[in-house]
């Protein structure tokens, strides 16, 4: 355990309380969207296109109109110049970022509902409102639409062959985003390098695919003119800014809540048309309306992730130590790109990982095609840099004869070099500094805890004496976690003596309502019980951001810092007049405030509350305004940098190509726990969906841009018997960046196992020389090594 | 459309009649016409596991049959599982070991559970593994809910009515 933070000590900071959330939950009591249940209420179905590249002639109404039970419909043609499109812009990046980053960014807008063209499959471009979803249904399999079939973009490469169709005329060319940016002497160092290799290498397609679906209800009062939104969504203040303009109406009338959002990890991190088209027509109809997208629908439109094409090449010495490196890339951003240019972004300043490396350019794209619109899942851009690079390593020590794990100490930055300037921007304009940590550390305590080096390759000698093929996968990156811009915070001292406390962050399982308690019941001395925590709500603090891109902890808890010692200033002025004594001799303790070193002289938050109030009798000193409650917007100074090193072992079966995992191992750093067991959790919790992805789940597309795998059945989630027993091993370094010391965890776990089994496959399979270098590792493909004897490489 | 027909059902131990057309499927039945939204609806085809329930004493996917297929059944929901505010030993460990994050899938797991111990007399961990594979957990990596069950069915072959049915 690293050293406690003062004011911590002895606290709940570090202890893991049991979550406040699972009782509700437990007990089938949660409130999903889906059971936000309103008299009067009625249903929407969207009619989405079946074709992935199409101009819109018409649409014909007038069938789903007659259908029994409709009350509304309307084609994407009908609502034109209605409703706004959501800007291209959603997350802009800061001035200081394009300052530092050669960029040529044009991201297209998104209409709401499309009248000119169909840029995906699953794309809306109708909608029916009726008394049930099930007539809703029945109705809009009733429209029918006049498409004009336009030549499919399927992939990258095809979508920047010159005389490919454009899919976005007023974007002019099918890009939205070109980033350059160099380090050292760049790419013009690998001429100096003894050694070079060159890979391509391919990062699937996969999404987060949360159990519940995303999910919308509005209901409008027409007396406040004002509405409520339930979605299921990571960004109420962000969907609550685009209902806002698109009904024209001031932030203030709209109140978005997430109720229980039953799993995100970043498909729910965006505002997406159905959250501005539902409650719009809950206004125009003047009803509760409500929508719940099914799977099907899921699988098509909510937004996709990875599919990064990547060619990467590395320049070492005859010792592996790596001098230059140069990466060129491709991500397919489908259709739209929701989320900008930051996800790419990311891939660019996450490939050198833990290593230093002098030298190091790299010239990306982000390309437009007629998948579905990718965005930030878990891991976001990093897991795709991390394979490339991770695998290279592998590569690099089977060219010079090493072992894997020496490659990564000989490259590795020592923790002597901490802080450690990267050389490279991060998405908030800043320069990279890895702020602490010991990554050398974190892999070895990760192979010892397989039983050390020189033991796991002995092992693995005997298997392969028995016959059996057994290998060992190695996988490092660094993660920026606690991105800014900010997160907001209010704080309220109530009447009662509790502490409330409300933040713009938006849970999906994470547990923040018992951590955000565990850090305010610290700051505030109070039993954790006394701390009430609203989140997700709009109508708990003004302006805030959201949960994603592992920030939560880090800048929710900067918020409720801060807010917390504006209300504790004017607390400690009025316990002073209330006893008669100088501010400087108190001090916070037991729920109030007391005089240091005399344990009778004390008040209570309570008496403190009512000696606070506005009008007769207070006791507030001169220039104490009324009102015990503040709100904090933290803007952290940059992102904290958490890291992990991970080690598996695995075994294949020669006869089906089964890859079973024995062991898996992650060393991970996120500074200061505030609950370890949620903190395992979250890792473990992401590793189970790095195996997923490396392995199972694949969003496969056929040549004219279909996709093959809508249904679970197709897509496969990994279950009970294909997730072994993880171990986590915590290395608590504290970020030297923020009061608690915490580093952001949410998304670490899903970033290494593709490539971590990757490496352990190619270990395993060592004399077949088979380079897996593309996601996922199919059963089929390792087969497939065993019935060709000749077969000297996969690729 | 077709007509409604009046269903009745006996779910958690209460009877309850209501109104249901022929294609409604049994999970909408509950949640919209009950209002027992425990019960949660993931996939729609019968893969997820979200919608659970235990149907005749045994697990069954409400999103795969209709409710009228369900009439004259006992069914046992979320809903039934806790004492009042007193929470069933399989929910107290599945808190106690982490089992869930979102909550999402955790009413159709612990039917799934239900129905996995109560049908044994014994199961190793990976049996369990195996029977719970029946639902989708995306959040915890299942660790979890393997500790949570494989306790649970300690505790449950370690009592007198071992393995008895009737407990589900």
């Amino acid at each position: 355990m690293s050293e406690k933070i003062p004011g911590f000590i002895g606290g709940y900071v570090g202890q893991s309380v049991p979550r406040r959330e699972d009782k509700r939950l437990l007990l089938g009591r949660g409130r999903f969207t889906a059971d936000v249940q309103i008299p009067g209420m009625v249903h929407v179905a969207f009619a989405r296109s079946s074709v992935p590249h199409a101009r819109i002639r018409g649409v014909d109404m007038s069938a789903a109109k007659a259908s029994p039970g409709v009350v509304y419909a309307a084609s994407g043609i009908d609502l034109k110049g209605r409703l706004p499109d959501i800007s291209g812009m959603q997350v802009a990046t800061p001035q200081a970022w394009r300052d530092r980053f050669d960029n040529d960014i044009l991201i297209p807008d998104q209409k709401l509902i499309p009248d000119d063209k169909m840029r995906y499959v699953g794309e809306p471009y109708a909608l029916v409102v009726a008394d049930s979803r099930y007539t809703a249904e029945d109705a809009a399999e009733l429209i029918e639409p006049d498409f004009e079939m336009l030549p499919a973009v399927p992939d990258c490469q095809a979508a920047l062959d010159p005389k490919a169709a454009i899919i976005h005329e007023e974007v002019g060319r099918n890009f939205a985003a070109w980033l350059h940016t160099s380090k050292g002497e760049g790419k013009a160092a690998l001429g100096s390098a003894k050694h070079r290799i060159k890979k391509r290498f391919y990062h699937h397609r996969y999404a987060a695919m949360p159990m519940e679906t995303r999910a919308v209800v509005a209901e409008y009062d027409e007396r406040s003119d004002s509405i409520t939104v339930w979605s299921s969504t990571q960004v109420v203040h962000w969907v609550r800014r685009e209902v806002a303009n698109a009904l024209d109406l001031p932030e203030e009338r709209v109140r978005v809540i997430a109720p229980e959002v039953g799993g995100g990890f970043g498909v729910k991190g965006h505002a997406y048309p159905e959250d501005i088209v539902i409650p719009w027509l809950a206004r125009e109809l003047k009803r509760p309306v409500k929508w719940i997208e099914d799977r099907h629908e899921h699988i098509l439109n909510s937004a996709h992730s990875r599919d990064l094409l990547l060619d990467l090449e590395a320049g070492f010495d005859d010792t592996g130590r790596i001098s230059a490196v140069s990466l060129e890339f491709l991500a397919d951003s489908g259709a739209y790109s929701p989320v900008g240019a930051g996800i790419t972004g990311n891939t660019v300043v996450h490939l050198l990982g833990p290593y230093d490396v002098a030298n190091y350019e790299c010239e990306c794209r982000l390309v437009l095609t007629n998948r579905t619109p990718n965005a930030p899942y878990r891991g976001a851009g990093r897991p795709e840099a991390v394979f490339a690079m991770e695998r290279m390593v592998d590569l690099i020590a089977n060219h010079l004869g090493m072992d894997p794990a020496d490659v990564r100490f000989r490259n590795m930055i020592p923790p002597e070099a901490m802080p450690y300037e990267v050389g490279l921007t991060y998405r908030d304009g800043i320069p990279i500094v890895y702020d602490s940590g010991d990554y050398p550390k974190a892999l070895k305590r990760a192979i010892d805890e397989l039983g050390g080096l020189e033991s796991l390759r002995a092992k693995q000698k005997a298997a392969r004496a028995e016959g059996r093929y057994v290998g060992i996968g190695f996988g490092c990156y660094t993660e920026g976690t606690g991105v800014g811009p900010f997160e907001g915070a209010s704080v309220k001292l109530d009447a009662t003596g509790k502490v409330v406390v409300a933040t713009g962050a938006c849970p999906q399982g994470q547990g923040h309502e018992t951590v955000f308690a565990q850090i305010a019941a610290d700051l505030w001395k109070v039993p954790v019980e006394d701390v009430y925590v609203t989140v997700a709500d709009t109508a708990g603090v003004t302006m805030g951001f959201g949960t994603m891109a592992s920030r939560s902890t880090v800048t929710a808890s900067g918020a409720i810092k801060g807010a917390s010692e504006k209300v504790q200033t004017k607390v400690i002025a009025v316990a002073a007049e209330m006893l008669e004594t100088g501010e400087a001799d108190l001090e916070l303790r037991d729920s109030g405030v007391g005089v240091k070193g005399v344990p009778d002289m004390h008040v209570t938050y309570k008496e403190i509350a009512r000696a606070a109030k506005p009008g007769w009798d207070n006791k507030r000193p001169a220039g104490i305004e009324a009102g015990m409650e503040a709100s904090d917007y933290y803007e952290p100074p940059t992102v904290t940098w958490a890291y992990a090193a991970n080690a598996a072992i695995v075994e294949i079966d020669p006869e089906t190509g089964k890859v079973k995992i024995e062991r898996y191992v992650e060393v991970h750093d996120a500074g200061v726990l505030v609950n370890p067991r949620l903190a395992d959790g979250q890792v473990k919790g992401g590793l189970a969906q790095g195996i997923g992805g490396g392995l199972l789940e694949e969003l496969a597309y056929d040549g004219d841009c279909q996709l093959l795998t809508g249904s679970l059945a197709d897509y496969l989630l990994p279950t009970a018997s294909d997730i072994p027993d993880l171990t986590v091993l915590h290395q608590e370094t504290p970020s030297p960046l923020n009061a608690l010391g915490v580093k952001g965890l949410g998304e670490g776990g899903a970033i290494a196992p593709p490539v971590v089994l990757a490496n352990a496959v190619c270990d395993a399979l060592r004399e077949y020389k088979l380079e897996l270098n593309s996601t996922p590792v199919r059963w089929a493909d390792v087969a497939a090594v065993f019935e060709d004897p000749f077969s000297t490489a996969a690729e | 459309m077709s007509e409604k027909r009046t269903i009745t059902l006996k779910v958690n131990g209460k009877t309850y009649a209501g109104l249901a057309e022929d294609r409604m499927l049994l999970v909408d039945f509950l949640r919209e016409e009950l209002k027992l939204t425990g019960t949660h609806v993931g996939c729609e085809h019968g893969v997820c596991g979200a919608c659970t329930v235990i149907l005749g004493g045994e697990a069954a996917r409400s999103c795969l049959m209709f409710a009228v297929q369900a009439d004259g059944m006992e069914i046992r929901t979320i809903e039934g599982m806790a004492d009042g505010e007193e929470m069933h030993p399989l929910q107290t460990l599945f808190s106690e070991h982490h089992a869930l994050q979102c909550g999402f899938c955790t009413p159709g797991m612990m039917m799934t559970a239900l129905d996995l111990v109560h049908s044994r007399e014994s199961l190793t961990r990976e049996e369990i593994r195996i029977g719970m594979s029946a639902a989708i957990c995306r959040c915890t990596g299942y660790e979890g809910i393997v500790n949570a069950v494989q306790d649970y069915a300690k505790m449950v072959y370690g009592n007198a009515a071992k393995g008895s049915r009737s407990d589900v």
